[in-house]
Parts: C-alpha cells; structure tokens; sequence
C-alpha cells in the first residue's frame, strides 16, 4: 500500500482492525484501514475529527 | 461464559486493550467494525451480538442511534440507551446530578446571547461555555469578561441550533487539574489527576493535560459513585473538581477513554470492564 502523498509504503501492524487510522511513517499523513469492494483490506485518506467524536 | 461483542467505528488504544484483555481472560470478544454496515430497523439477527455488546463507538450520534436499535431488538448494550442520552449530554448530566444531590457548579441555561449575558451577569466572570454535546474539551470557552462573552455568543449564533443552546457554568476555583475517576459498576477502580498543560486551562488529557495517579479516597468513591448512579449503570468516567467546600462533579462521561491512566494508575481497567460484562450477560 502506497501513500497518496509521498508514495512511500504503508505497512499496517498485524493486528490491525477495520476503521482503525494508521500514519504514514514518512509524511505523517493519516488513513484508515477498510475493506475494499473486492472484500480486500486497503486503506483511504482518514477524515478529520468528527464534531461529535470523543468519550 | 457468556461471549461479548464490542462495536466500534474507529478503534483507538483503548478497544484494542479491550480485545487483549479478554484474550488474557479467555472470554470471547467479537470486535465489529459498525461505520460502514447498514441495519434493518424491523429485523436483526441477534446471534450476531452475543449474550452482551459493548458500545465503544467514537462517534456520539452513531453510538446512540445504533444502542437504541439493538435495545429495541432486546440486546444487553453498555452502556445502555438511558445512559448514553444522560451522559452524552451535559445538561441532562447536570439535571441527573441536581435531583440527585451531587454536588455540581452553578449551572444556568439560556436559548439567545441577550438571555445568555443576563445569566452570565448572574453567575460573574470569569464562566465557562459549554455545549451540551461535545467531547475532548472542544469548543469550551472560558470568558474572562463580558467583551470576551459576546463575542463567543456572536461565533455560536452562526453555528449548528445545537450550539445555540447555552449551557453557561461558574469557573470553579479549582487547582491546575481535576479527578477522573473511572466507575465500573458499582466499583471506582481507578482515578487520575489531569493536570493542565502549561497556559492552558482546560485538563483535558485530549488538550495535552497530564494524567497522574490519584488515590481513590472514601470521598472520592462516594461522590463518584453517587454521579455514576444519578445517570444509570455501567461504565463512566466522572470528573470532579477539588473546590474549598469539598468535590463537585462537573461531568459523567459515556465510552470513556484510559489509555493515559492505566500507565498512571497501574490499574488494568480493560480487564475491570470485561468482568463486569461477563457479569453483567448473566
């Protein structure tokens, strides 16, 4: 998996979950894990902090 | 032993030490990821939830509407509904607090900003702005005179209508920092100070404020333990204040975070929550 912003690779810890927001080692640019349409886990751009997100 | 579920939407430290913690248990805990399924409001399959959920979604509006779906079907949530709506709130928390007779700050409501400076005259400066949905310290604002109030009154009326329901506090005289102390049950298994980072006011751990152990003391418990009570049962984080005149309970958080606190505290809080799950799908 490659960054969409530096093109470096993203490796994803081996027990990552779905929805779970991985970082970018070089750039710092944040996604989330999610499984694609071929059922396939992928990342994408994570979205920013909802307003109603928090404990 | 009962097997639990927990939903989450984004998994933070938090629902991955929930996972590890009951593995080391043996409990079977299924994590399902609920952001991006859809639900039938007629139908669910109930086996898929096990004998009990844990709600851990980040998000407040999805975490809601899903527990009163699965509530509705008769599936064991925690926390529930009742809860949820109380504690997401931080009005409805004040109400639960008052008719309780927890100790809470003055606490005034108000729909307009003429309304909102006339309580705000009431109460004096410096007060807090709260709004009554919101987490992780965000939007608070703590108005030092009337100026600084107006023009926060001015932001908020062009905000969503939810944030043009005032929830206007006095500002506590407090030390640097405030207890959190977490309720799992009927049990206070653990408390942190959170001191705030230097220049700023707010202790939120979220807002950089430092988490340090705080011994759970008989005063602690039973204030806390009381705040927890006054909005349902299950898990929560209760902050309180450390005033001349004893505690006072300022909020009874839903899903509470511990990722600073169980470093700080050496408390394994995960595994407190899992056996008051086991416990609880009995």
């Amino acid at each position: 998996m490659k960054c969409v912003e530096c093109d470096a690779s993203i490796k994803l810890p081996s027990d990552v979950l779905e929805g779970e927001i991985v970082t970018c080692q070089d750039c710092g640019a944040s996604y989330e894990v999610y499984r694609n349409e071929r059922g396939e886990v992928d990342i994408r751009p994570a979205k920013v902090e909802g307003e109603d997100w928090g404990e | 032993m009962p097997t639990i579920t927990m939903l989450y939407d984004a998994p933070r430290w938090e629902e991955k030490a929930l996972i590890e913690a009951a593995k080391r248990k043996n409990v079977t805990l299924k994590a399902i990821e609920c952001k991006d399924q859809y639900y039938n409001l007629a139908q669910i399959n109930r086996a898929e939830y096990g004998d009990i959920v844990l709600q851990r979604c980040i998000s407040y509006f999805r975490s809601l509407h899903l527990t009163a779906l699965l509530e509705a079907h008769g599936v064991k949530v925690v926390n529930g509904l009742h809860e949820a709506i109380i504690a997401g709130n931080k009005l409805l928390t004040t109400l639960a607090l008052i008719k309780a007779g927890v100790p809470t700050p003055k606490t005034m409501l108000a729909f307009t900003p003429q309304g909102s400076m006339a309580a705000l005259n009431e109460l004096g400066f410096p007060a807090v702005i709260k709004p009554v949905i919101g987490s992780w310290g965000r939007l608070l604002a703590l108005v030092n005179d009337r100026e600084a109030a107006e023009a926060v009154l001015e932001d908020r009326e062009h905000m969503f209508p939810l944030y043009q329901v005032y929830y206007l506090q006095e500002k506590v005289n407090r030390p640097p920092r405030d207890i959190r102390a977490f309720v799992v049950g009927d049990k206070v298994v653990a408390a942190i100070y959170r001191v705030s980072a230097d220049g700023s006011w707010r202790t939120n751990t979220s807002r950089g404020g430092k988490a340090l152990n705080c011994p759970v003391t008989k005063e602690v418990e039973e204030i806390c333990l009381k705040a927890a009570r006054a909005v349902g049962e299950g898990v929560f984080g209760v902050d309180c204040m450390e005033t001349a005149d004893g505690l006072v309970v300022h909020e009874v958080n839903n899903t509470t975070e511990f990722r600073n606190s169980v470093p700080a505290t050496g408390v394994d809080i995960p595994a407190h929550i899992i056996d008051y799950l086991v416990e609880k799908a009995k």
